[in-house]
């Protein structure tokens, strides 16, 4: 007996030397990525802090780099964010409840989900030119908000709708059965048991499908947008009849990327300094997004009692 | 598309709580409402930008001129743009993009745009492609652009280069055959010769190509690209034998760390890039005009526009040397209005870029 526990505590041994490594490699990899970001973070800071006045989000872009300022980029990506949620929403939510709740399962289904998830992994510049194709020059709707706001839309549908798919599926189907056992229709079992507990999860992944697009370059330089933008679009809402408008979908614009790009290749060195702080605005916008999502979800798990 | 009328009908119907029987709202239907807001946006949005059935009336909206094209032109345009918009309050909106003089052209064909900014003359396709959508258009030079040869300061060996020199360095041929310094020349020394360049699709490497090997877009492979001049800039400060070339504007920021070239054309004198040998023409044969095009019926038909671009030919001088760039003689910017005033329409350049024509000259030819 006496060799065998030897060989019982030789192998015990080996195996948690092996969980000590893994474990540091881990760490080691998580501090290194932290790292990165941090770096990145800082550097960004040190360059652009300084400009990070009122000013500079309450000016148009300029020839001189001091009196340039970011109002009509991050305008631009507020209503194209707008855009891209009022149409990737829906869509995403719908489609991904009729997969998970509704669809028969054969191989039309089967097509329909590889399509989805191969969507995901699909590079922005081709829905750039799909939307320069189709939005642009067939539906005519010209280097417009919308058309940025659809396409981007797009972009991040595979996302919507593959979040909306697994927060449902979280749902434990017991709650589903106990509904039907009552009587409930389909309908009813979606609309009043399955989104509602699902919507933490649904929203996670739209905020992180939007907090992806706003970063988004390429497909917005691929349908054209403009880079020298000194006004704003017009107000969506007015103090005369109607109240509200819809002008401004048809506006041309510019977002914060596209300004970024524009003054990283000036000659003048000034401009990179306000090119590192609409980065740092940029990367503040995309952390208080995804704060929000953790916010979200961790108020709507605190509702949910079954 | 339902009538306008009926689609805000829809809408409120929508949007109103649905009663029971009893009178009483449905809790749970508060929960679509922001489903049913966005459906109604969608749909009242659609109308709204196909043009459809004529609404209540809306106030006449602002004028807009639509600019697109070079990225050499753009910091002119953009100054010129800026201005303009201050003057006028806002009651004229100018949008300047940058799609590269090519991409420029094809939405300028395409009466997306009304003015072109062009760093090199119209091609015979773009001629082609604007005389078959019924584009004619007036071209009007409106700034040098100098292309500086730059080397690194700790480059000891040299001050100035000749065409000939820049050819034999760049041709396709040079591709492996000439890697030293001492191989352009054997009295520079053998370090390895590292050169950097705008990429292949900008109109900059198409003409110092065509100014110094003779023929555009004809040049060896092995070099460090980048459509991103401080790519360059930063390359070329970093390394004691790089040699590389990019607009003045980009040399004349960042002259604590680089040099530039004197440029030997010929049995000529070498001339160092500056404003004064740019504008006196004497910098041959890497100074070449930069253009906009301005659509020719869009002028004549909207007066903001053809404001918009007197004010660019009266102004660009002050605004040109601000921005780094070289204006031009004050008499070319006199023959310029004037063509703008006839509306002379068409090209001088007849489908071809040339290297090394007196601006005056072009301005004095018939456009065809």
């Amino acid at each position: 007996m006496e060799p065998g526990t030897h060989d019982l505590r030789v192998l015990i041994g080996r195996q948690r030397l092996c969980d000590v490594l893994f474990e540091g490699l881990g760490a080691f990899m998580l501090l290194m990525s932290l790292f990165i970001l941090a770096a990145l973070f800082i550097n960004l800071a040190i360059e652009g802090l300084a400009r990070l006045q009122p000013d500079f989000f309450l000016d148009f872009p300029s020839r001189r780099a001091g009196q340039a300022g970011i109002l009509s980029a991050w305008v631009g990506s507020v209503l194209v964010m707008l855009v891209t949620a009022a149409a990737a929403l829906p869509v995403g939510v719908a489609a991904g409840i009729w997969l998970e709740e509704y669809a028969p399962k054969n191989w039309l289904t089967d097509v329909v989900e590889i399509n989805v998830t191969n969507l995901a992994g699909v590079p922005s510049i081709i829905y750039g030119l799909l939307a320069l194709g189709l939005l642009v020059h067939q539906f005519r709707l010209g280097e417009s908000i919308l058309t940025a706001g659809l396409t981007l839309g797009m972009m991040i549908l595979p996302v919507v709708i593959v979040s909306t798919r697994e927060a449902i599926r979280a749902v434990p189907q017991t709650i589903r059965e106990a509904a039907y056992g009552l009587g409930a229709s389909r309908w009813r079992v979606t609309r009043d048991h399955v989104l509602p507990y699902s919507v933490a999860g649904i929203l996670t992944g739209v905020i992180i499908g939007l907090s992806r697009a706003i970063g988004e370059t390429a497909p917005i330089i691929t349908i054209g947008a403009l880079t020298f933008i000194a006004f704003l679009p017009p107000a969506p809402v007015s103090a005369v009849p109607p109240f509200i408008n819809f002008e401004w979908l048809s506006s041309p614009f510019t977002v914060l990327p596209i300004q970024m790009f524009n003054w990283i290749s000036r000659p003048d060195p000034a401009f990179q300094s306000n090119a590192a702080a609409a980065g740092l605005v940029l990367v503040i916008l995309t952390l208080f997004m995804n704060a929000m999502a953790i916010w979200l979800r961790y108020r709507a798990r605190k509702r949910i009692k079954w | 598309m339902l009538p306008q009328q009926t689609q805000h009908i829809l809408c409120a119907a929508m949007i109103q709580r649905p009663l029971q029987p009893t009178g009483i709202p449905m809790r749970h239907d508060v929960r679509l409402l922001p489903v049913l807001v966005v459906l109604c946006i969608a749909a009242c949005a659609d109308s709204e930008v196909d043009g459809g059935p004529p609404g209540p009336p809306r106030p006449v909206p602002t004028p807009l001129v639509q600019i697109d094209g070079s990225s050499t032109v753009y910091p002119v345009t953009e100054a010129v743009a800026e201005e303009f918009q201050a003057r006028r309050g806002g009651r004229v909106r100018v949008t300047v993009g940058v799609s590269g003089t090519g991409g420029g052209f094809k939405k300028f064909c395409r009466g997306e745009t009304q003015i072109s900014n062009a760093s090199r003359p119209i091609l015979e396709q773009e001629i082609q492609a604007c005389a078959a959508a019924g584009v004619r258009y007036i071209e009007l030079p409106v700034a040098f652009d100098a292309l500086t040869v730059v080397v690194n300061p700790q480059n000891t060996w040299i001050d100035s280069i000749s065409i000939e020199e820049l050819a034999t360095m760049w041709r396709p041929e040079a591709q492996g055959t000439v890697s030293k310094w001492s191989d352009v020349n054997p009295s520079w020394p053998g370090h390895p010769l590292r050169l950097f360049g705008p990429g292949a699709d900008s109109g900059t490497f198409d003409y110092f190509t065509e100014a110094t090997v003779g023929k555009a877009k004809s040049s060896r492979g092995d070099f460090t690209a980048s459509e991103d001049d401080n790519v360059l800039v930063t390359g070329i400060a970093n390394d004691a034998n790089a040699l590389g070339f990019f607009g003045l504007a980009y040399y004349s920021e960042n002259r604590d760390r680089l040099r530039a070239l004197a440029i030997r054309n010929g049995s000529g004198p070498a001339v160092a890039p500056s404003l004064q040998s740019v504008a006196d023409g004497s910098y041959t044969p890497l100074s070449r005009p930069i253009f906009i095009y301005a659509n020719a019926d869009a002028v004549n038909r909207r007066p903001e526009l053809r404001e918009f671009v007197e004010f660019y030919l009266t102004h660009a001088q002050d605004l040109i040397r601000e921005v780094g760039y070289v204006p031009l003689p004050d008499e070319a910017y006199q023959l310029a209005l004037a063509r703008l005033s006839r509306g002379d329409t068409g090209s001088v350049f007849e489908g071809h870029s040339e290297v090394g024509v007196r601006v005056e000259e072009l301005l004095q030819r018939t456009p065809k």
